[in-house]
């Protein structure tokens, strides 16, 4: 059952409140550009949530539309100059919608109840399922069963799917990282770091790189093979208690304190990481460590950048690079810069700005599976930008953001490669030997 | 909803049914503008597309006796675009078009729902330069900047929205579409209809493009920033200014409050250890410029000043002005809600009604901000309270007669540039005078027999 807490009448009044209504905030929200119906936008969504919270309005069907068709990129964040927390109000409000039922369907329950409550509640699952994925496509099944033309027997909705299955790769995390990897040369940190879910079965060789620039960083990396889910999934989609059971477990499995810090590669899990306190706030049992946690969680930018990372010694090959930032890292938690300052670092390497950068490319966790047609919108938007820089290279710190922009290239056959900053600056340790 | 089933019907006919929303869940974002505590369902939102649309809206209204409140971003600061019950919301948003860009004349032509910051960047685009920068700038529509005849931070030496308005076109109340003003630097023919629109906050007319002028960019800017240890330094400061001849196109003003907030939210490292800052801004060729900048620096220093610093490049400059901008909303974190004063004074008045604002605050107890254009005389003090304590709204509504009535006694205005509205209503017969008040009724009544556009506001 979900807490009252969680509810928009559970919550603080004055952070709904907060918001003055000043429509600061429209003009860089991705639903409301493409609408310019307030519903869509960050003021008129804050606006139906106090309804709520005033007893004005029930949470009916629409409201839980509505609050679903919001990317949560937390762009408004970033425009809002009344420090309105969004974040916070929008996981109450879709814990609203979740609560209320309006959403229920056979099919909706479903869906749910395999991935928010098996897949990624134990990642032993999600493991499962990629094995079997990996087979799928390392047989060249997946090639065989597209020109076969079966797809074409499957609805609408999944054949896009299936167009979208990201590649897993030929080894998870844990075949590719020790659980601890020392330092290279003297240790002068020893951190933690957090795998992630998707990021593990899609993206394992960017967490290796990771691991890689960390040692070669001067810290001691604690890499466990069996991790959780951050649940941020579940926070952002109503499951305001499984979301807590998720952070309890985190906490017991990376005391805070033993650490220097806890990395994570992820924007948007670090966006969720680093607010535990929050979430556990009302348990005495673990809201000390989870304030503790909060403090240590790093972002791999944030914090190569704040230990003074070590630049790559002078024999790169020229790249032109743009920059794409995931929502999460910039809205979220204001990491703009050091991605930046890390791919600078790198020699004879180009960084030329992405326009509308800060601008969502419509992945938003799970948003293109339940939105693609917003989704895509937003995406040939992105794509196009990109090509206006010239660039053949755009970097991006968060998995979600990868591999939309991946499959993006790939549908209009795009030469583009989609890349991590942290797995550029490995190769240019690489190269430097 | 109390809107008859068969107005909604011709509203979709009239304007296409994907733009007529009707659901309380579309309903409750469109009962507020930009204003504290103001709020009223209405009975529809329309959005028109085309001038034809409006017209036949209109005539349907006049048919029907209906209240039409027009709206743009839904930013203003007086209630102008609060919804009447039950009214039909009529949306500009989606009239958005800039339509022609004419650099022989240097005018601009734009639909009324243009932003204001694609009107200035449509000018910059050109070379050019839009100045009227009110603070909601980056999402308020140039219609609706015409119909409150909007300020900003570079009135001093730019003056307002209506200095820049060359012509209008407006579907008045009764469906006709009338076309006041042209290209022309000169223009004597008849009555300056267009000055009648400007300023006349949906009352009489719906606005639906609007031909603006525009100026050649100055070739070179200053950015300024001064902090006192008293207020009253920085307003000898842009009092002695004035008086060197000096007219800067920015002489904005921020308290101690004020400049915690915005640094709060805008980060532009903004000096915190101050009662006041102000932000001074020159601009044309670059030999003045930087004459005038020195000399505006020399007068801060003079007058006290703890530091002057000056802004390093364009980009430094531009992020000071974004974040003075902010300065309204940025005070709501402060308090759960800000009300913000409006009255303005002739500039040689503004040390004298500083102090009353502050002694007023005293006087009822309440939390203040103050910001503003320090060089018009148009400041803004901000209430910070809670709609929620009536006690204290209360008192905030007695501190602002009396506001109004010392502005008034120092031969300023109830309202430098955010409109009457609603929340002024009260005030403006008062200021007005009974003749000004009568003959705006009649004008009124003659465009708009049936009261058919945004009734209550401005004036019964």
């Amino acid at each position: 059952m979900t807490t009252p807490l969680s509810h928009l009448k559970g919550l603080d009044y004055s952070v709904l409140q907060q918001c003055m209504h000043c429509g600061l905030c429209l003009p860089t929200c991705p639903t409301y550009d493409a609408t310019k119906i307030e519903r869509h936008g960050p003021r008129g969504r804050i606006s139906l949530m106090r309804a709520i919270a005033d007893g004005r309005l029930e949470a009916t069907k629409i409201f839980a539309d509505e609050m679903y068709f919001c990317l949560g990129c937390l762009a408004c964040m970033t425009a809002c100059p009344a420090g309105v927390n969004y974040a916070e109000m929008f996981e109450h409000a879709r814990a609203e919608a979740e609560a209320s039922g309006v959403l229920k369907s056979p099919r909706r329950n479903l869906i749910r109840a395999f991935a928010i409550r098996w897949l990624f509640m134990d990642l032993s699952h999600l493991r499962f399922v990629g094995r079997i994925l990996r087979i799928y496509q390392q047989l060249g099944l997946q090639t065989l069963v597209r020109r076969s033309g079966v797809l074409k027997l499957l609805p609408r909705r999944l054949q896009e799917l299936e167009g979208i299955t990201p590649d897993i790769q030929p080894k998870f995390s844990a075949e590719l990282i020790a659980p601890l990897t020392p330092a290279v040369g003297s240790k002068k940190y020893r951190v933690a770091m957090l795998i992630g879910c998707a990021q593990d079965l899609i993206f394992s060789d960017i967490n290796r790189d990771t691991v890689e620039v960390l040692a070669r960083n001067g810290c001691e990396v604690f890499t466990p093979p069996k991790q959780l889910c951050c649940g941020s999934l579940h926070a952002h989609n109503g499951e305001w208690e499984l979301a807590r059971q998720l952070a309890r477990k985190q906490l017991e499995q990376f005391p805070p304190d033993q650490f220097d810090a806890i990395i994570t590669n992820a924007g948007g899990c670090g966006s969720h990481l680093k607010h535990y306190h929050k979430l556990l706030a009302d348990d005495p049992a673990y809201r000390d460590r989870a304030a503790l946690w909060d403090k240590k969680v790093k972002d791999i930018h944030e914090w190569l950048v704040e230990i003074g990372v070590k630049p790559p010694a002078n024999d790169s090959p020229p790249q032109l690079v743009t920059y794409h930032e995931s929502c999460h890292l910039a809205h979220g938690q204001k990491i703009t810069a050091q991605p930046r300052q890390l791919l600078a670092l790198i020699p004879n390497l180009e960084l030329v700005e992405l326009p509308e950068s800060l601008w969502c490319c419509g992945s938003a966790g799970i948003y293109n599976i339940v939105q693609p047609e917003m989704a895509s919108q937003l995406l040939d938007r992105k794509l196009k930008h990109i090509q206006s820089t010239g660039a053949s290279i755009v970097a991006n710190g968060n998995p979600g953001c990868l591999l939309q922009l991946i499959n993006g290239a790939k549908h209009q056959g795009l030469k583009l490669r989609v890349v991590h900053p942290v797995t550029l600056l490995a190769e240019a340790y690489r190269r430097s030997g | 909803m109390s809107l008859g089933q068969n107005i909604i019907s011709d509203l979709r006919r009239l304007a296409g049914a994907d733009n007529v929303l009707t659901g309380k869940e579309d309903l409750i974002p469109y009962s507020f503008d930009g204003t504290a505590a103001l709020q009223q369902m209405p009975g529809c939102v329309v959005f028109a597309t085309t001038a034809e649309q409006i017209v036949g809206v209109l005539k349907l209204a006049n048919q029907m006796k209906t209240a039409v409140v027009t709206r743009g971003s839904g930013t203003g600061l007086s209630g102008g675009s609060l919804p009447s019950p039950d009214c039909i919301v009529l949306c500009l948003a989606k009239m958005d078009k800039v339509l022609e860009l004419d650099r022989a004349n240097l005018t601009l032509l734009v639909e009324a729902g243009a932003t204001t910051q694609a009107v200035a960047d449509a000018a910059a685009a050109a070379g050019l330069f839009y100045p009227p920068d009110p603070g909601s700038m980056k999402i308020s529509t140039i219609g609706g900047n015409v119909a409150e005849n909007s300020g900003g931070l570079r009135g001093l030496k730019y003056g307002i929205t209506r200095n820049y308005v060359m012509g209008l076109e407006v579907v008045l109340p009764n469906g006709e579409v009338l076309w006041t003003g042209n290209k022309c630097v000169k223009d004597v023919a008849g009555y300056s209809l267009r000055d009648l629109f400007i300023g006349s906050e949906g009352t009489l007319g719906v606005i639906t493009k609007v031909l603006l002028k525009l100026i050649p960019k100055p070739a070179a800017k200053k950015t300024l920033v001064a902090t006192f240890a008293r207020m009253d330094q920085a307003a000898q400061t842009v009092s002695d200014i004035i008086a060197a001849q000096i007219i800067p196109c920015t002489l904005e003003f921020l308290d101690r409050t004020t400049i915690h907030c915005v640094e709060d939210f805008a980060k532009v490292g903004l000096p915190l250890d101050c009662e006041a800052l102000l932000l001074m801004e020159t601009d044309g060729h670059p030999a003045p410029v930087a004459d005038e900048a020195a000399r505006m620096e020399s007068i801060a220093r003079k007058n006290g000043a703890i530091e002057v610093r000056v802004a390093k490049d364009e980009a430094e400059a531009t992020k000071l002005a974004t974040a003075r901008r902010s300065a309204f909303s940025a005070l709501a974190r402060v308090a759960p809600t800000t009300i913000l004063e409006d009255a303005t004074v002739p500039r040689s008045e503004l040390a004298k009604m500083i102090r009353f604002v502050a002694a007023i605050a005293q006087k009822y107890q309440l939390r203040i901000g103050t910001f503003g254009h320090m060089g018009d005389g148009n400041l803004h003090p901000t209430f910070l309270t809670d709609e929620r304590n009536k006690d204290e709204m209360h008192r905030v509504e007695e501190a602002f007669k009396e506001i109004f009535t010392e502005a008034i006694r120092l031969g300023g205005t109830i309202t430098g540039e955010h409109g009457i509205g609603v929340s002024k209503k009260s005030f403006l017969p008062k200021f007005a005078g009974d003749a000004s008040m009568r003959v705006m009724r009649e004008f009124r009544r003659t465009l708009d027999p049936s009261g058919v556009l945004n009734p209550g506001k401005m004036f019964d």
